[in-house]
Formats: structure tokens, C-alpha cells, sequence
């Protein structure tokens, strides 16, 4: 026998359910609780940088879209800045970088709006390509799902980005691509979210 | 910049698979890939942070959140507190805490909820909450029913609160679900039986807690949550390491 190591083990994850929205969207489940519900405003009114939309849908291995996702995002400001201790530089006066959407019960669409983020450091001093950080949770989902969202027309950065780099099958990395469009003057990119089969979503272990 | 302190690798044999086959839903929402694994970065360790001006006093006290004046919900009363700890050990401070449950029936307040058990008028079944500088959360509470759910034809949910933690980084975010103590339901449970081994599924369920009742008032009990531990790193201008 051996010592004991005396780390404690993490709580282990459980599905969101299908609920989910009751605890961290009320207003979707059908009543207003609290001043203040959190997660809608990602970039704030003082952000620098491109205003745009990002969009999609979560698709299971059925093809079916996904309509009970509540999706979370987390991001640098236009400056690759992410408002933390931990992340050198400051962020504008009311830039959360965080943001928390849910699907639309009907269609399974979601969008938020936000800022395009910049490069952030990478490591032994590489630059990540501008990424958004994305969490998925559902009914059916036991352990949250972690994603990148990519922006298309950043292809040299995208190139050179260590995270994408580290994707062995070059055909997967598109996955993580979202697509950019123009629609009425606002630029929205694309990024739909496939769990299961074809074109999976390339998902990470953080 | 130095390289970043690093989270703990998480322990993916401990948390439940994503694939479960009895937990139906799972079946075509689970990946059949690998996920690929990241050394952090700073977009894993760093995450969101909330302070008081987020959220009102009163958003932990689920029999007062919903109810008219002069009115509470219909139900055990409870007290559900405990610590958010890292793997070390250390608490975890300042860290938002979400819950939410069905009422004492049963019964969501979900517009998609359709169980014939009723709403209670005095519930609306979520709260959230700041831990202090210990670490310390607690919410109060009814304690909820069990609910019947379409998984098998006569699958019936243990009582259980859902739990939302954020921690300091976003590679620390977490959602699970509290389960109470002597509740025989905990054993025939699909979503329960997602997790793999008893140690961890014993590690979900709140323990009644006498010592923080309130006599003639409101019982308790008590459930600590631990979030990823971090490496000591030489490069940070902290004493104690992590």
C-alpha cells in the first residue's frame, strides 16, 4: 500500500435536461423571476471592433435540429483581451466576453450578437487565429460539449492557429469554420453544430 | 507572457460518457469521435466573472423569489448549502452559483412541462447565488418531488436540484444535479447511471444535515461541489501556488 493522494475528485457532470432554461434562461420557460437575467449582452455598448451576428443550429446524429440547447460563449475583445486577470490588457467598460443563448423551441435556431474577437496568445508564444469559445448543454448531453467557432475569412490566421493545427484529419478542422454572409447591411456568420455522424463537429477536451 | 497554470486533466472515466444507451436521449446526441485534446490556453483558463450588482439578495431564497406577499410555496422546507471546492482542497470564491427543480409535486414551471401534477402558484423553482470568500453557498428551499419522464414507459426521476457552477475558467464549467440523501429512486435511474462508478454517483447525493436545521423551521442538508484543481505554477506572484 501507498500513501493516499489527498486531491479531492470533481463533481461528476449530469445531463442539463430539458429544463434547463427554468435555472438559466426563465424568461424562456415562460416567467419573469429576476431583474436581471445574464448572458445577453456578450459585447456591451462601449466594444470596439466589428459588430456581427453569429447564428446556426444544433443537428443530431438524426439530422434532426436540436431544440432544447442552451449554447454559452466565451470570447476576446477586439484586441484578443479576454476581461480577466489571467489575460493581459484591459477590456472596455462593460465588455463580459461571456454570453449564454438558448434554441428556439420551434426551429432550433440560435443567434447572439457580438463583437469579432482578435488573436489571442497561444502557447511558448504562438497567436491563436480570433475564436470564439463555445459550451453546449442538453437534454441527452451528460458531460457540456466544448467547441471553437473559427471565422472563414481569417485563412492565413486560421493557417497558422496551433488549436486547428493540432486537428490531425485536415478534413475535420473545416467543421469549425463559420461562414460568413452580408444580409441587410449586418454581417452574420454561420456556424452550424453537427453532435453525431457526418461533418461531426470537432469537439475538444479542455 | 509565461505559459498559463493548466487545469488538471479532467477525469472523463469518472464523469459519465457521453454515450449512455439507457439514457435514450443520449443515443443520437452523443459524439462518435474522439475529442481532440487541448493543452489550456488562455481562453480555457480564463472565464466569466459576476459580481453582487448581477444578481438581488433574495435570488438564493427559492420560497421567497416566486411567492405573493405573505404567501410560500407548499413543501418541505429546506436548506441546501455547501462549499465549492478545487481538487486541492481551496475553496473557491466569489463564483456563481445557478439552481433549479421541480416543485414539492413534481411539477416544472415550463411552458414544455406537461405532468398532471400542478404548479404551485408560491414557486417558480430557480435561484442563483455567489459563493463568499470560503466558498460558501446556500440556497432555501423546497425539496422537490420525483417526476415521471419518457424514457422507459415507467421511468421515474429521483428528487434532485440542478446545478450550474462557473468556478475562475471557463475549462471548470459545470452542470449536475444534486440528489438527497435515502432517496431509493437514486438507484433505478438512467441519467443517474450515466455515471459510471458508486463513489462518484455517492458524491452527487446531498447529505441530510442536521447540525445546520433550523429548529421548528426548515431542514437541511448539505452539498459540497468540487471543481477542477490547477497546477502550481512558477510564474504566478501567489504564496500558495495555485
Amino acid at each position: 500500500m501507498v500513501q493516499k493522494l489527498d486531491y479531492l475528485k470533481e463533481t461528476p457532470s449530469q445531463t442539463a435536461g430539458p429544463y434547463v432554461h427554468i435555472g438559466l434562461a426563465p424568461g424562456a420557460a415562460g416567467f419573469d423571476i429576476y431583474e436581471r437575467e445574464l448572458g445577453w449582452d456578450i459585447a456591451g455598448p462601449n466594444a470596439t471592433g466589428e459588430r456581427i451576428r453569429v447564428e446556426g443550429l444544433v443537428i443530431d446524429g438524426t439530422g434532426s435540429p436540436v431544440k432544447d440547447v442552451l449554447l454559452e460563449a466565451w470570447q476576446a475583445n477586439a484586441e484578443g483581451v479576454y476581461p480577466h486577470p489571467e489575460s493581459a490588457g484591459e477590456t472596455e467598460e462593460g465588455f463580459r466576453g461571456w454570453g449564454r443563448v438558448i434554441t428556439n423551441f420551434e426551429t432550433g435556431e440560435w443567434a447572439f450578437e457580438t463583437i469579432k474577437p482578435g488573436s489571442t496568445p497561444g502557447r511558448n508564444g504562438t497567436t491563436q487565429a480570433p475564436h470564439i469559445n463555445l459550451w453546449i448543454v442538453a437534454r441527452g448531453i451528460n458531460i457540456g460539449l466544448n467547441t471553437r467557432l473559427y471565422f472563414e475569412d481569417e485563412t492565413e490566421a486560421n493557417a497558422a492557429d496551433p488549436v486547428i493545427n493540432t486537428i490531425e484529419w485536415e478534413k475535420r478542422r473545416a467543421t469549425l469554420l463559420a461562414k460568413r454572409s452580408d444580409k441587410d447591411g449586418q454581417i452574420v456568420y454561420r456556424f452550424d453544430i453537427r453532435l453525431q455522424g457526418e461533418n461531426e463537429t470537432v469537439f475538444f477536451d479542455i | 507572457m509565461s505559459t498559463p497554470a493548466e487545469y488538471y486533466q479532467r477525469d472523463r472515466e469518472w464523469h459519465p460518457p457521453a454515450y449512455t444507451h439507457d439514457y435514450k436521449t443520449s443515443v443520437a446526441r452523443s459524439p462518435q469521435y474522439s475529442l481532440i485534446s487541448l493543452e489550456n490556453t488562455v481562453s480555457e483558463i480564463t472565464g466569466p466573472r459576476f459580481g453582487h450588482g448581477d444578481i438581488d439578495p433574495i435570488d438564493n431564497d427559492l420560497i421567497l423569489n416566486y411567492a405573493q406577499p405573505g404567501q410560500s410555496p407548499i413543501g418541505e422546507r429546506i436548506i441546501l448549502h455547501g462549499r465549492v471546492l478545487d481538487e486541492n482542497g481551496r475553496p473557491v470564491p466569489n463564483t456563481l452559483v445557478e439552481a433549479w427543480q421541480a416543485n414539492a409535486g413534481g411539477r416544472y414551471r415550463h411552458k414544455k412541462d406537461t405532468y398532471l401534477a400542478p404548479i404551485d402558484p408560491n414557486f417558480g423553482g430557480c435561484g442563483r447565488t455567489l459563493t463568499d470568500e470560503n466558498g460558501y453557498y446556500f440556497f432555501r428551499t423546497v425539496k422537490p418531488g420525483a417526476y415521471p419522464w419518457r424514457n422507459w414507459v415507467n421511468n421515474w426521476r429521483p428528487a434532485h436540484v440542478h446545478m450550474s457552477i462557473f468556478g475562475s475558467g471557463f475549462a471548470q464549467r459545470l452542470i449536475t444535479q444534486c440528489y438527497f440523501e435515502g432517496d431509493p429512486l437514486i438507484a433505478k435511474c438512467p441519467i443517474v447511471k450515466t455515471i459510471p462508478s458508486q463513489a462518484a454517483i455517492d458524491s452527487l447525493v446531498a447529505a441530510l444535515d442536521l447540525n445546520a436545521t433550523i429548529p421548528l423551521d426548515t431542514i437541511a442538508y448539505k452539498f459540497d461541489i468540487v471543481l477542477r484543481g490547477r497546477r502550481s505554477t512558477l510564474f504566478e506572484n501567489r504564496l500558495e501556488g495555485n
